[in-house]
């Protein structure tokens, strides 16, 4: 945690593909380091006192919002909630007009989370502050992915070093999954194999230059990988003919106790959640010993912390 | 009226000569001209085109007239070498009565930049569902030619199939906005490896492929005359080849940002690049520019839309699809077009100004410059260049997806039925 390489990240986090290798790696390191602070008795390090993190949340997440301002506060930075409904969509104030009052007010960092694709790359452009994607439509979760990874990591490789050689199946809605897009971006960038599994109609045209392997045979892939990370499923995807039910769904792509039967004894089962348990994934998957759906929450704080400290704690007068 | 002189120009063949413009008509052409005129202008280093013709602009007057009004459209379009624009039908009022046809056409005459046609609406409200009256637009004082829904597919086959037959008696055309609306509801961009990317919902090609296959087959099973607008994808360039070869009347058009601007440059999630249809990829660009140096594609159109700042400031999806156009076309369709080799100005002349002329059915208009004819004119630097600046758009919205590049040519002089609308590139006063 050398004061050179806190400058080497970029301003924002609003992808995955804004990051290198090495910069991954930086803050899966730094939420090592500040992991141990959250199993301390007094949770709190002084490092952002006086700056002020605002959560513009523009869809309810109670998880990802709570997430990030135990993260903040755990800094001792002040935090501001800003629950936005709808956008300029759905009319209101524009999220153009609300960052600039943001920004006038003085807010050093902005951590968004908005219905639409880009919504975090727009208001980078608009704000002088450091923003952070909380997820953006069906775009980019880049903090979820990289708690995603920092927990594989925890249990299957290295501390310091990344995925190379891992096997990671991403099952479900890729089609319409943040958490998805940025978790192939990280997983591959961290070195590890990457097969997507679901039906045709919730892969995205255009994916053959991704670099993954696509797969409609969830029953071949488990017992080949060392991770599988269930996608939530929407139950209205079934109104647009994505599948027939959610009944369908959940045999031909659901995970129950005989296909967690199917992986390897020391493989993962991860979730970003919120679960739709007895569609995409069981209850005895979910609480079962492969789960690790816990830790990530857990791991989510951390991670959270080592990002806000990266990309403020060098940045002394940002916003001022 | 004053007389004129421009000395010193080339004409599309490359014959250098001068023109002399008097009483609204080209009163000679010569190398040695001998008629005494009242202003003399420079026309050195530059080629003489027809007035350019627009067959796909929108003045947004009546209903938006805080985006463009006919006046400030056509003044930028007077900017941008065109002599003649026809006006959509989206207004608000929809452009689907007699009335509203006829007041566009003379707020234009009122505005005096260019000529304004006056596109009527297929159906009314373009909701689609029963047809506008289109004997009566065609019979006013506008004389309506042209029938689009654009914004809007004529989706349903029987609807369209009926509008070609029925345009057939007042020699009309219609002309299609091919997008199957069920395959797009909703969608943000071109459906492929970007959009896969940036998680914004595609618009695939075979939506608007889909449509031009079914229109020109019943184009030709009722013997219509067919006109396919902004098309954007290599498929449908194949179509229409097919369909050309086989006889059928279609005639179709390319835009000037559908030939350079791919949809990579989405990923910046910056509205001014959203547009209906949207950009597609470097395959598509290749096949539209292959097919407008082959003839597939009969014209450039600029689908000139103008949005006020507000409604692209904002998020991807919230945006208004759409881009100016007007006074970067021909600057557009040199880069793609001239200096890529696949057109000289003579073909240039016949696709922005003859033949949208033709299609529209616009007398006077797009009539290839010679003694007697017409004085609308646009002499063209094409050895200048320039950056485009969005606060240097004369349109009323600036909404250029151009802004930032350095493009070739430079319009210098326009003539509108014998009167100057620009001198030396600066817009005259009036």
């Amino acid at each position: 945690m050398s004061p050179e390489l806190v400058t080497e990240l970029p301003r924002h986090l609003l992808s995955i593909a804004d990051l290198n290798h090495d910069q991954a790696l930086l803050i899966l390191d730094t939420a090592e380091e500040l992991a141990k602070i959250s199993d301390a008795p007094i949770k709190k390090l002084p490092t952002l006192r006086g700056r002020t993190i605002v959560n513009l949340f523009y869809e309810d997440s109670t998880r990802t919002r709570i997430s990030f301002e135990a993260a903040a506060k755990r800094l001792s930075a002040d935090v501001i909630n800003f629950s936005a409904k709808g956008s300029s969509v759905s009319k209101g104030e524009s999220l153009k007009d609300t960052a600039l009052t943001l920004q006038a007010m003085g807010a050093d960092a902005v951590i968004l989370r908005h219905p639409e694709s880009g919504a975090a790359n727009r208001l980078a452009g608009w704000t002088n502050g450091v923003v952070i994607n909380a997820g953006d439509g069906t775009h980019e979760h880049p903090t979820q992915a990289l708690l995603d990874a920092f927990t594989i990591r925890r249990h299957l490789g290295t501390v310091g070093g990344d995925l190379e050689g891992k096997h990671i199946a991403i099952v479900g809605d890729v089609l319409h999954s943040r958490v998805a897009r940025s978790n192939v971006l990280l997983l591959t960038l961290l070195g590890a194999k990457v097969t997507l599994v679901a039906p045709p109609t919730l892969i995205p045209v255009g994916v053959e230059s991704w670099p993954v392997q696509i797969s409609y045979a969830i029953d071949q892939v488990l017992p080949e990988v060392d991770a599988v990370m269930m996608l939530r499923v929407q139950s209205e995807r079934m109104q647009n003919s994505f599948f027939p039910s959610t009944r369908e769904y959940s045999r031909l792509f659901g995970l129950n106790l005989d296909r967690m039967n199917l992986l390897k004894n020391e493989a993962l089962i991860l979730h970003p959640g919120p679960m739709n348990r007895g569609l995409e994934i069981s209850a005895e998957c979910a609480d079962g010993v492969h789960s690790v759906i816990l830790e990530q929450v857990a791991n989510g704080v951390s991670v959270r912390m080592a990002v806000l400290y990266l990309l403020l704690g060098g940045n002394i007068g940002v916003g001022s | 009226m004053s007389t004129y002189l421009i000395k010193d120009v080339e004409l599309v063949n490359g014959e250098k000569v001068a023109i002399g413009i008097a009483d609204g008509v080209i009163a000679e052409i010569s190398s040695k001209p001998t008629g005494s005129y009242d202003k003399v202008l420079d026309g050195s280093g530059c080629v003489a085109l027809p007035g350019l013709v627009d067959l796909h602009t929108h003045l947004r007057e009546p209903g938006r007239e805080d985006a463009e009004t006919v006046l400030t459209g056509t003044r930028a379009a007077a900017r941008g070498g065109y002599t003649a624009v026809f006006a959509m039908a989206n207004t608000d009022p929809v452009a689907d009565t007699a009335g509203v046809v006829e007041q566009v056409v003379r707020l234009g005459r009122e505005a005096g930049w260019c000529e304004v046609f006056a596109v009527g609406a297929v159906t009314k409200d373009l909701a689609g569902e029963s047809m506008a009256e289109l004997g009566a637009m065609a019979h006013s004082a506008a004389q309506v030619r042209v029938f689009s829904d654009d914004g809007k597919c004529v989706s349903d086959s029987q609807m369209m199939r009926r509008a070609l037959e029925y345009v057939r008696q007042f020699d009309g055309v219609v002309a299609q906005h091919a997008q199957d609306p069920k395959l797009t509801v909703n969608a943000q961009m071109n459906e492929g490896s970007v959009s896969a990317r940036l998680g914004l919902r595609g618009w695939p090609a075979v939506a608007e492929e889909g449509i031009i296959a079914r229109d020109v087959l019943l184009a030709s099973h009722v013997k219509s005359r067919l006109h396919i607008c902004h098309v954007s994808t290599a498929g449908s360039v194949d179509i229409i080849r097919w369909a050309k070869s086989r006889g059928i009347d279609v005639t179709a058009e390319v835009t000037p940002h559908h030939l350079l601007l791919s949809d990579e440059l989405v990923e910046s999630y910056d509205p001014k690049f959203k547009v209906n249809p949207p950009l597609r990829s470097n395959e598509d660009i290749a096949a539209l520019r292959m097919g407008l140096a082959d003839g597939t594609i009969d014209i450039v159109a600029t689908d000139h839309a103008p949005h006020p700042a507000e409604d692209k400031e904002c998020e991807w999806a919230g945006a208004a699809n759409g881009m100016i156009g007007l006074e970067t076309a021909l600057s557009v369709v040199q880069k793609t077009m001239v200096d890529t080799g696949l057109l000289n100005w003579s073909q240039v002349a016949g696709r922005m100004s003859i033949t949208p002329a033709i299609i529209g059915r616009a007398k006077g208009q797009g009539v290839a410059l010679a003694v007697g004819a017409p004085a609308n004119i646009c002499i063209y630097d094409p050895n200048q260049s320039q950056v485009v600046v969005a606060a240097e758009q004369i349109s009323k919205s600036k909404n250029t997806p151009f802004v930032g590049m350095d493009l070739p040519g430079q319009v210098r002089h326009v003539f509108f039925q014998g009167k100057p609308t620009m001198i030396s590139t600066q817009m005259v006063a009036r």
